[in-house]
């Protein structure tokens, strides 16, 4: 039996009433599939999107749409004005020290590679150690691979046990002075284990080494604070928190966004070139190469207006509820297994059932009008950890109410009707 | 629950369930992996062949119910059959599950086969459906080890 991790803050009554009227705000939830009202329980592989969203995109793209930066017609002043307020929102957001800090992404994966290019080239070299953890999407495991073969680093991996929760004890023996950075999810996608950042920072910082968070599945449930988990960089997607695809931020601490070299070349990331010397141009630009994103991250922006409209309080909350009645709920299935215990959990249920391949409690839900993921979710150390191949995942957003819940449920007494 | 009868159709559950010629097969010829990187199906088909002819046929690994249904079906259907019968059964199959065989009357002379019609409404099953075939195919015809359907 698993107990969900409790919210860190109380929130009120009010809010919780406020976040039930939160689903009318999505368009998309208001569709039957396959004949049945949908339940969308994929939100670990991306959210929907509120209106105000989609209606702030289209906005820009009707009345501001031009190029960033060097413009000096109206137009291009004005989308420059909006996509630097993002920036703004976004400090804000993750409550960065300076906007400089914030450099825009395609999302976290390039957020990462970002980092384990540049950073990497910078700080490591043969011999050294790159530390990840056993529940890592492969996003946060490739990049760092693939920076290990070409400089003969070594990538080395944190533990968990059973429930999914990684080994502290373990973590400390294995950082050492040939540790050059430390690269760890703030919540699994796989498991929905929500690690203790703070304290893994803290204790690579006492070494002198800098921290990387994963917050690609935290940041729509999690109130992120950078300043107060003092992590070195944190990346993360919009998409996943009821923002646009295609958009994304990484957080560095100033002092190694000014060390680190560019990751792309092109437009906008340099001051001056000649064809003997290019001159680079100031933080957060040097690694904004190219005409970025602009609708999208103008979505961002509204992604986090709405967010602030509703205390995150109270969204931990109702997902908390729901994770803790689904998980009684799928309990009384016989052959169930739950992947992922762990003690402080986000709203991620990922099981097995007995003898029912995952693809095929997929589709039956899928024919009842039930979205969930199957597969490895990217993450197949955690599959190998566990001894599956794949799981079923049913992950929740502020928008999914307990009547889904039981839908899914009878859904999943209908595998057993058919495949049991 | 049309949609769903379609696809889990009797002949595939009963194959999912009490799957034929499902162990392995110390004298085959040649044996050969299919893996579902996506889905983590694996199985491995063995193979006896005897000239031209494919004299006995077994598979053994771990998958949806679709893809071990399908890799019983196609073991019952090409065992005692030649290579080109084989390679023939498994261009139709493949036309099947694509959605490329309408008529009814066509569907319906394919036999066990034709079980796996509904498959061509859910595009992200037929590799699953598929797997054992290409498997085969790889058996019969070249002279690899494995084979991914990625």
């Amino acid at each position: 039996m698993t107990t969900a991790s409790a919210p860190t803050g109380v929130a009120s009554f009010h809010d919780i009433l406020r976040i039930a009227g939160c689903r009318h705000h999505f368009p998309l939830l208001r569709q039957l599939v396959n004949g049945k009202p949908l339940v969308y329980f994929d939100n670990a592989a991306t959210s929907q999107k509120p209106q105000v969203v989609i209606d702030a995109m289209v906005r820009y793209y009707e009345t501001e749409n031009s190029n960033i930066h060097r413009g000096v017609h109206y137009l291009s002043e004005r989308a420059t004005q909006a996509y630097e307020g993002v920036r703004t929102k976004v400090r804000d957001f993750m409550h960065a020290e300076d906007q400089r800090e914030i450099v825009f992404v395609r999302g976290a994966t390039e957020a990462i590679n970002l980092v384990a290019h540049s950073f990497g080239r910078r700080y490591v070299h043969a011999g050294d150690e790159i530390l990840v953890s056993e529940m890592e999407h492969h996003s946060n495991i490739v990049p760092w691979q693939i920076l290990c073969e070409e400089l003969g680093a070594t990538l080395k991996v944190i533990p968990m046990n059973d429930r999914g929760e990684l080994l502290v004890e373990e973590y400390e023996r294995l950082l050492s002075e040939k540790t050059k950075i430390v690269a760890v999810t703030h919540v699994s996608n796989a498991l929905g284990t929500v690690n203790p950042i703070k304290e893994l920072v803290a204790r690579a910082h006492a070494r002198g080494i800098p921290f990387l968070v994963d917050g690609a599945q935290a940041v729509p449930h999690i109130r992120v604070d950078v300043q107060d988990l003092d992590c070195d960089f944190y990346a993360f997607s919009a998409h996943k928190m009821f923002g646009p695809t295609g958009v994304g931020v990484l957080y560095g601490k100033r002092k190694w966004l000014e060390e680190m070299p560019p990751y792309q070349g092109g437009g906008d990331m340099i001051k001056s070139v000649t064809f003997e010397k290019t001159t680079y141009n100031d933080l957060p630009y040097k690694f904004e190469a190219g005409t970025p994103n602009i609708g999208g991250g103008i979505g961002l922006g509204a992604a986090i207006d709405y967010l602030h409209e509703i205390d995150l309080n109270a969204i931990q909350q109702l997902e908390h509820d729901l994770l803790f009645y689904a998980t009684e709920k799928i309990l009384t299935i016989p052959g169930v297994r739950i992947i992922g215990t762990a003690q402080q959990k986000a709203g991620v249920l990922s099981f097995t059932m007995q003898g029912i391949h995952p693809h095929d409690i997929g589709t039956i839900l899928d024919l009842e009008g039930v979205a969930i993921r199957t597969g490895h979710h990217c993450a197949q150390p955690v599959m190998k950890h566990f001894g599956v191949p794949a799981t079923a995942r049913a992950s929740f957003a502020l928008y999914n109410t307990k009547e889904e819940v039981d839908a899914f449920i009878k859904a999943l007494h209908k595998v057993i009707e058919v495949l049991g | 629950m049309s949609e769903l009868r379609e696809l889990y159709q009797q002949v595939i559950l009963d194959h999912n369930k009490s799957p034929r010629n499902y162990h392995k097969m110390d004298d085959a010829t040649r044996h050969v992996e299919g893996f579902n990187p996506l889905c983590g199906d694996h199985y491995t088909v063995y193979v006896k062949l005897e000239g031209d002819r494919i004299s006995d046929v077994s598979f053994e690994g771990a998958g949806c119910a679709i893809s071990k249904a399908s890799a019983s079906v196609m073991s019952s259907l090409v065992k005692g059959h030649t290579i080109a019968e084989a390679e023939e059964l498994f261009e139709d199959f493949h036309r099947l599950v694509k959605g490329e065989i309408e008529d009814e009357e066509e569907i319906e002379r394919l036999g066990k086969l034709a079980a796996f019609a509904g498959v061509s409404e859910f595009p992200a099953r037929v590799k699953c459906a598929s797997l054992a075939w290409h498997t085969l195919h790889a058996a019969v015809k070249s002279d690899t080890k494995a084979i991914s359907t990625e």
